[in-house]
C-alpha cells in the first residue's frame, strides 16, 4: 500500500500504480528500475559485510529510498501495515536519519513489483529487521547527499548541516536534496559504514507521533482492500465443501447459471465458484450451487471435547528435544508436583472477512490487491497454482481488517485469481461470508502441555520437566499452492506440504517453551503432530500463548506449594536483568505488596520475554469471581513493557493493551466448536468474543532501552495475560484452572467439584 | 428505483429492493465508512444512522432506507474536516487496524444526539454490540468521552 505522511490529510486512494508513482516522483535520481519479478533475484552475496536487518537481503540503497525531484522522499519497505502501525514507526526513522520533515514522506509497503523483499509482516519481526534496514540505509543516503553537498558548495562535509533537507554550509550557502539530486544516477549498494544518530539527536523517534493512517480510517477515505471497487468490477463467490475432505460428486452447474446477474460459474474438481454483477446475486446463486451440489462427506474428527484425550494419544511426527539439560548432581528431589494444561483451538477472528481483488492484464499479468503479510510468498504460490510464469503474478499489499497471523488473506488472493484468469480484463473482487472465515480459516492449534517438576524441600524446582503435544502452527503459504485453500479442491489438486516445526531461535509449537527461569535441570519435549484435524496455522504468538500459560501457571502453583508469594518465587529463578526488571515494574505499577484480600477477588502475575529474544513483558490483573455462576470478573490489568529502544511510545502501549486485551478474551471465552465432521462455529454468537462491557481499565508501564536494539512488541502480552489470570482466579478461589477457556460454565463446575 | 438522502444529498438507485443497504452503499453509491463484518448483524461495523438511528446495514434491505436519511462515516465530516467525534478518536489514536472503527464512531455519534454528557458505563453499554478484534476497547471509549466533553 502507499502512504503519504502529510499533516494530517486523509490519505489518497489506496493503491497507487506504477506508473501514476512514477509520474508522481518526477525525475527520480535515486532511480529504483527494478523490473517486475528481479526483486527475487536481490539475495546476498557471501563475500559482501553484513548489513542491518533487512538490508543483508535486499542491499541496494535505491530499493529503500527515492529522493524525489518535487521535494518528497519515497520509502519503500517489504513490511506491511497489519494496524500495528510499522509503517509510522519507520517513518519517523527515516525522516529523522534523512533529517527531512515526516511530511515529505510517501511510503509504498508489500507490493512484489516495487519494494524490498521482506518475507513475512509477522513473529514481532518488524522493527528488528525493516527499522534497522530503513535506519541504515537512511543514513547511507543522508551521507552520500552531504557528500554530493560538500562538491557542490566547496565545503567540507564538517561545515554542513542539513535541515528539513536544506543544507547549510559556513556563511549561508545552501542546497537542497533536491537540487542535488537531479541528474545524478545513485544505483548503490549499501556499505554499512555509516553512523546513524546518537538516540538523543531524533527529533521524531521515541515520540509518540500519530499514526499516518488513522486519519484516514476515522473519516472514511478509502484505505482497506475490503473499500475497493474498481471499475467493471466483478463479485466472486466460492462455495465451500460442507467438510474439509468433502469432495463435489455432482452438481446441476445451471443451477447456478439461471440465477440473476450471474456472469459464469466455474467448477474445476471440488473448487466451485460464481461470478456475478451484484455482491448479494453472487452470494444468491452461490448458496443455491451449495444447496443443489453433492458432496462425499468424510468423518472422523475429534470433536471438541475429544481434543486433548486426540492430542496426547496421537503419534506425533517427531518428538523434538527442544531443550535436555540435566541437573548436575545434588541430592534427589523430595517430592515431585505435576500438572496438565489445555489451550483450545482458537481463530483469528478478524472482524473484516477476508477480500482481494484480482485483475488479469491484456499483458498477462495477474495483479492482486491483497492483505496478505506474505506478498512475496502468496505471489509465488499463487503463480505455481495458476501454473504461470513468476513475474506474471504481482501482489500489491492493501490494508485489510487486522490478521493477527495468518487468516485467509492468502486464500482470497488466490481465490480471486483463481476467478480473473477466467474473465480476463475484469476485476474481480472476493469477500468471504462470516460463516466461511469462521469455518474455513486457519486456527491456532489446540495443545497439551505437560509439565513436571522436582522440588527440593523448600519447594525450590530442582528438575523442570515440559512436554508440548501440538499440531502444527504454520501453514503460510510459503511459496506452496498446496496451502492455499483453494488449490487442494481443483481437479488436479495440490496436496498441502507437511508442516514444519521451526527450530531456534524463534521456536513454533515449542516457541517460548523454554522458560527463561534457570532451574538446575531442564528439559523440553515437543511431541509433533503432523496431522490435522482442523486447519491450523500462525496465530499471534504460535505456541508462546499456550507454553507460557503453563510455565506461569505451573510456577505459580509451585510457589504456592512452597508458601512463598509467587513475584518473590519468580525472581528466585530469574536471573536475567531485563525479565526481573519487567517483573518488578509491573508489581510496583499494579501495588502487589500493598494488595489486601477481600472475598472473591484474586490477583495474579504473568511474566514472558516473547521467544526469549523479543520484548519483555510481564502482567497483573485483579479479579472477581462469582461464586454462584463462575462469571469472571476482570477488575484492572498492569503490564510492563520492555521493547528496547522505543521508536513509537504510544505505539508499544497500543500493541501491549490490545495484545492484552484480545488475550483475555481467548481465556476467558474462546474455543473453536466442532464435532465429528466440521467445524460448528461459524458466528460471533457460536465464538463470542469479548465485549465493550468486560474489558478492564489497561495501564501500560514502558521501560525505555535508548540505544538498545528495537525488539518487536505485537505478541509479547498473550501468553503472560492467560496465565495471569488463571493465577488470579486461583487466588480468589483457591482452585486451579488447567483446561482454556475459564467460561463460567467450566468455573462453576471447578468451584462444585 | 429507490430514492433516499445519502449523507445530506438525495441519491436514486436502480437495484434490486432486497438488496443490503450495505451492498448498495460501497457498491452502487461508493460509500467507504461502512464495512461489511458479518451479515449477521452481530458484530456492527456496518453501522449507518438511519434517521439518526443507528442501523445494521448489513441485514437492512435498500427498500427500508427509502425517503428516509442515511448517514455514514463520511457523512459526519464537516466542511471536509473530521467531525469533533471523528477528530476525538484520531486525538486519542482510538485504533488498531481501525476496521470497526466507522461503526463505532456512528454508533457512538447515536448515543451522543440522544446523550450528549454519557458516563463511561454509558458509552460501553452503547457500544456492547460493536466488536472490536484489536483490543482498542479503552481507547474508543476515551475518545467517546472526549468529544463529549469538547462539545
Amino acid at each position: 500500500m502507499t502512504l503519504t505522511a502529510e499533516k494530517g490529510a486523509p490519505m489518497k486512494g489506496p493503491v497507487l500504480g506504477r506508473r501514476r508513482l512514477l509520474q508522481a516522483g518526477g525525475f527520480l535520481s535515486l532511480a529504483f528500475a527494478l523490473p517486475l519479478g528481479d526483486v527475487l533475484a536481490q539475495t546476498a552475496a557471501p563475500a559482501r559485510p553484513p548489513l542491518p536487518g533487512s538490508l543483508q537481503t535486499n542491499r541496494m540503497l535505491n530499493a529503500w529510498i527515492r529522493i524525489n525531484a518535487d521535494k518528497t522522499v519515497t520509502l519503500l519497505v517489504g513490511k506491511v501495515e497489519l494496524g500495528q502501525g510499522i509503517l509510522t514507526a519507520v517513518a519517523q526513522i527515516c525522516a529523522d536519519e534523512l533529517d527531512i520533515d515526516m511530511a515529505r514522506l510517501k511510503i509504498i509497503a508489500g507490493d512484489t513489483a516495487l519494494t524490498p523483499n521482506e518475507g513475512t509482516t509477522a513473529g514481532s519481526f518488524s522493527m528488528p529487521n525493516c527499522a534497522p534496514a530503513v535506519r541504515h540505509a537512511s543514513a547511507e543516503v543522508r551521507a552520500i547527499l552531504l557528500d554530493l553537498a560538500s562538491k557542490s558548495l566547496n565545503q567540507p562535509v564538517t561545515a554542513l548541516t542539513v535541515a528539513d533537507g536544506t543544507i547549510t554550509g559556513p556563511g549561508g550557502a545552501k542546497t537542497t536534496y533536491w537540487d542535488l539530486v537531479v541528474g545524478q544516477a545513485l544505483e548503490r549498494e549499501a556499505t554499512g559504514q555509516s553512523t546513524p544518530k546518537a538516540a538523543s539527536a531524533y527529533r521524531y523517534t521515541g515520540k509518540s507521533v500519530p499514526r499516518l493512517d488513522i486519519p484516514a480510517k476515522m473519516t472514511g477515505e478509502p484505505i482497506f482492500v475490503q473499500e475497493m471497487r474498481p471499475e467493471g468490477l466483478l463479485h466472486g463467490y466460492v462455495v465451500r465443501p460442507p467438510t474439509y475432505r468433502a469432495k463435489l460428486a455432482s452438481v446441476d452447474l445451471s443451477v447456478g447459471e439461471r440465477m440473476p446477474g450471474v456472469v459464469k460459474v466455474v467448477r474445476d474438481g471440488s473448487f466451485l465458484a460464481v461470478l456475478a454483477g451484484r455482491e448479494e446475486q453472487a452470494v444468491a446463486a452461490g448458496q443455491a450451487l451449495y444447496a443443489a451440489a453433492k458432496w462425499d462427506v468424510e468423518k472422523g474428527l475429534p470433536g471438541t471435547d475429544g481434543m486433548p484425550e486426540w492430542l496426547t494419544s496421537t503419534k506425533p511426527a517427531r518428538v523434538i528435544e527442544t531443550r535436555n539439560t540435566p541437573r548436575q548432581g545434588g541430592d534427589a528431589p523430595v517430592k515431585t508436583v505435576e500438572a496438565t494444561y489445555y489451550r483450545p483451538y482458537h481463530m483469528h477472528a478478524s472482524i473484516g472477512t477476508s477480500s482481494a481483488i484480482a485483475t488479469m492484464g491484456a499483458d498477462g499479468v495477474v495483479t492482486i490487491q491483497t492483505h496478505s503479510q506474505s506478498v512475496f510468498e502468496t505471489a509465488e504460490a499463487i503463480s505455481k497454482m495458476l501454473k504461470l510464469p513468476r513475474e506474471k503474478v504481482r501482489c500489491q499489499h492493501v490494508q485489510g481488517s487486522g490478521c493477527y497471523g495468518h487468516n485467509m488473506a492468502d486464500d482470497a488472493a488466490a481465490d480471486a485469481a483463481l476467478l480473473a484468469v477466467q474473465m480476463p480484463g475484469k476485476p474481480v473482487r472476493i469477500q468471504y461470508t462470516r460463516e466461511q472465515e469462521h469455518r474455513w480459516e486457519p486456527y491456532g492449534s489446540a495443545m497439551v502441555v505437560k509439565t513436571k517438576a522436582g522440588v527440593d524441600k523448600d519447594g525450590n524446582v530442582l528438575d523442570w520437566d515440559f512436554q508440548i503435544y501440538s499440531t502444527p502452527h504454520g501453514t503460510r503459504p510459503g511459496g506452496n499452492p498446496g496451502n492455499l485453500l483453494s488449490a487442494r479442491y481443483l481437479a488436479e489438486p495440490f496436496q498441502q506440504p507437511t508442516p514444519q516445526n521451526g527450530g531456534p531461535p524463534n521456536y513454533s509449537a515449542d516457541r517460548n517453551g523454554i522458560a527463561l527461569y534457570e532451574f538446575p535441570g531442564h528439559r523440553v519435549l515437543t511431541h509433533f503432530i503432523t496431522e490435522m484435524p482442523l486447519r491450523v496455522s500462525s496465530t499471534r504468538g504460535l505456541g508462546a500463548y499456550g507454553n507460557v500459560f503453563a510455565i506461569e501457571s505451573f510456577i505459580d502453583e509451585l510457589a504456592h506449594a512452597a508458601g512463598a508469594d509467587p513475584v518473590a518465587y519468580r525472581l528466585k529463578f530469574m536471573k536475567n536483568e531485563r525479565a526481573r526488571d519487567s517483573i518488578v515494574k509491573a508489581a510496583e505499577a499494579f501495588g502487589w505488596d500493598k494488595w489486601r484480600k477481600r472475598d472473591g477477588r484474586g490477583r495474579g502475575i504473568g511474566f514472558a520475554q516473547y521467544k526469549n529474544t523479543a520484548g519483555y513483558c510481564a502482567v497483573c490483573l485483579e479479579v472477581e469471581v462469582n461464586k454462584r455462576n463462575g462469571r469472571i470478573r476482570v477488575l484492572r490489568a498492569v503490564a510492563s513493557a520492555d521493547s528496547g529502544h522505543l521508536v513509537n511510545p504510544d505505539g508499544v502501549v497500543n500493541q501491549i493493551e490490545g495484545g492484552l486485551i484480545q488475550s483475555l478474551s481467548w481465556t476467558l471465552k474462546e474455543e473453536v466448536k466442532f464435532d465429528d465432521t466440521r467445524v460448528l462455529s461459524e458466528d460471533w454468537a457460536s465464538y463470542p468474543i469479548l465485549t465493550f462491557a468486560e474489558v478492564p481499565p489497561v495501564d501500560v508501564v514502558l521501560i525505555d532501552r535508548p540505544g538498545q536494539p528495537f525488539l518487536g512488541t505485537g505478541e509479547a502480552s498473550q501468553g503472560p495475560t492467560g496465565a495471569a489470570l488463571a493465577n488470579a482466579v486461583f487466588d480468589a478461589t483457591g482452585v486451579r484452572f488447567r483446561r482454556l477457556p475459564l467460561t463460567p460454565d467450566r468455573v462453576r463446575a471447578g468451584l462444585t467439584a | 428505483m429507490v430514492a433516499f438522502k445519502l449523507n445530506d444529498k438525495p441519491v436514486q438507485v436502480d437495484v434490486p429492493a432486497n438488496a443490503p443497504l450495505l451492498f448498495v452503499l460501497t457498491n452502487d453509491l461508493g460509500v467507504a465508512g461502512a464495512k461489511f463484518g458479518c451479515g449477521r448483524s452481530q458484530c456492527g461495523s456496518c453501522t449507518v444512522l438511519v434517521d439518526g438511528d443507528p442501523v445494521r446495514a448489513c441485514a437492512t434491505p435498500v427498500s427500508a432506507a427509502a425517503g428516509r436519511s442515511v448517514t455514514t462515516l463520511e457523512g459526519l465530516r464537516e466542511n471536509g474536516k473530521p467531525s469533533r467525534l471523528q477528530q476525538a478518536f484520531i486525538d486519542e489514536q482510538a485504533a488498531q487496524c481501525g476496521f470497526c472503527a466507522s461503526g463505532m464512531i456512528i454508533q457512538a455519534q447515536a448515543l451522543l444526539d440522544r446523550n450528549p454528557q454519557p458516563t463511561e458505563n454509558d458509552v460501553r453499554s452503547a457500544l456492547n454490540g460493536n466488536l472490536c478484534r484489536c483490543g482498542a476497547h479503552n481507547r474508543i471509549v476515551r475518545a467517546v468521552l472526549r468529544a463529549a466533553k469538547e462539545a
